[in-house]
């Protein structure tokens, strides 16, 4: 993946498929420490413990899950690569956590990429969930809520081209100020 | 700065538009783009982004942008289809941003599927 926000779009697919109503982006950042935390929590279906061991082994694959892939383990190659980590909890019938570490000094880190872009996609392709996006640096905080977006907008829809140019724009400069 | 109260302005403005807006109904041309680990690797995040942008750009009725999961043919990705009723289903591959312009006006538009994008 050529950027980290491209990981978090891919993870978050995993969560819809999964079922989630809620899924909750997470991205803590500390431009002082150089480290980064990026979570992907979902409240979907949820995984048994061998199904987590299966996401994170590439090569253990099971016919029986869906979710089985390169996607979780292109993202812990990410981490790890950079001298950081990514673990998964996750319990059938509440939910899925996925954290990832970074070590944003490393020459392996991969950017973050245009994350407003990827949770604008997210947003405005599945209308039918509610994402949480919370980014912060250095305890400077941004928060978006859909449920929030969608208690303004009443019945129009968050796909609307209008309002999806408005997500993108909101996510971007809200989010470029906690790097000033 | 972008803010939640300009949201309120878009809301009533769409509003209005809505009331004229006329129905998709089951003609509608429907634009697949695969979305699965493959997909976004490769790049599928801007070309979907391009769809959308163009058919809204040319204020497109019936044409409808939607994602979906790996579609079997990872080296061809980011891979779009191009879904009509009565038609044979037209698979582009290998696609980019740049080139949503010409399917959008030659196929989607114009009804000429753009054979130089599709699948040898």
């Amino acid at each position: 993946m050529r950027e980290l926000s491209l990981n978090i779009l891919d993870v978050a697919q995993n969560s819809i498929t999964a079922g989630a109503s809620l899924i909750t982006i997470e991205i803590d950042e500390s431009l002082v420490d150089n480290t980064l935390l990026i979570g992907i929590y979902d409240n979907g279906k949820g995984m048994s413990e061998e199904q987590v061991k299966s996401v994170i082994d590439p090569f253990f694959t099971t016919r029986t899950t869906r979710k089985v892939g390169m996607g979780i383990p292109l993202f812990k190659m990410a981490a790890e690569q950079t001298g950081g980590g990514l673990e998964i909890e996750s319990e059938i019938g509440v939910g899925t956590r996925v954290r990832a570490h970074f070590k944003t000094d490393s020459v392996d880190f991969t950017p973050l990429g245009d994350v407003a872009s990827t949770v604008q996609m997210l947003i405005t392709m599945n209308t039918d969930r509610d994402f949480l996006y919370k980014h912060s640096v250095d305890g400077k905080e941004f928060v978006a809520d859909t449920r929030e977006i969608k208690g303004i907008l009443g019945d129009v829809p968050l796909d609307t081209y209008e309002v999806s140019q408005w997500i993108l724009e909101f996510i971007k400069e809200n989010t470029e100020v906690l790097y000033k | 700065m972008k803010t939640l109260a300009e949201l309120m302005a878009i809301k009533e403005a769409t509003m209005q538009k809505m009331t004229v807006r006329e129905d998709t109904g089951d003609d509608a041309i429907r634009v697949v783009v695969g979305m699965a680990t493959c997909g976004i690797a490769a790049g599928a995040r801007p070309v979907l982004n391009a769809f959308v942008d163009e058919v809204a750009k040319r204020n497109l009725k019936g044409v409808t942008v939607s994602q979906t999961g790996c579609i079997g043919m990872c080296q061809y990705e980011p891979i779009v289809e191009v879904i009509q009723p009565g038609k044979e289903k037209v698979t582009y591959v290998k696609m980019t941003a740049d080139k949503v312009a010409k399917v959008v006006n030659d196929h989607i538009v114009n009804g000429n599927v753009v054979a130089e994008y599709t699948v040898k």
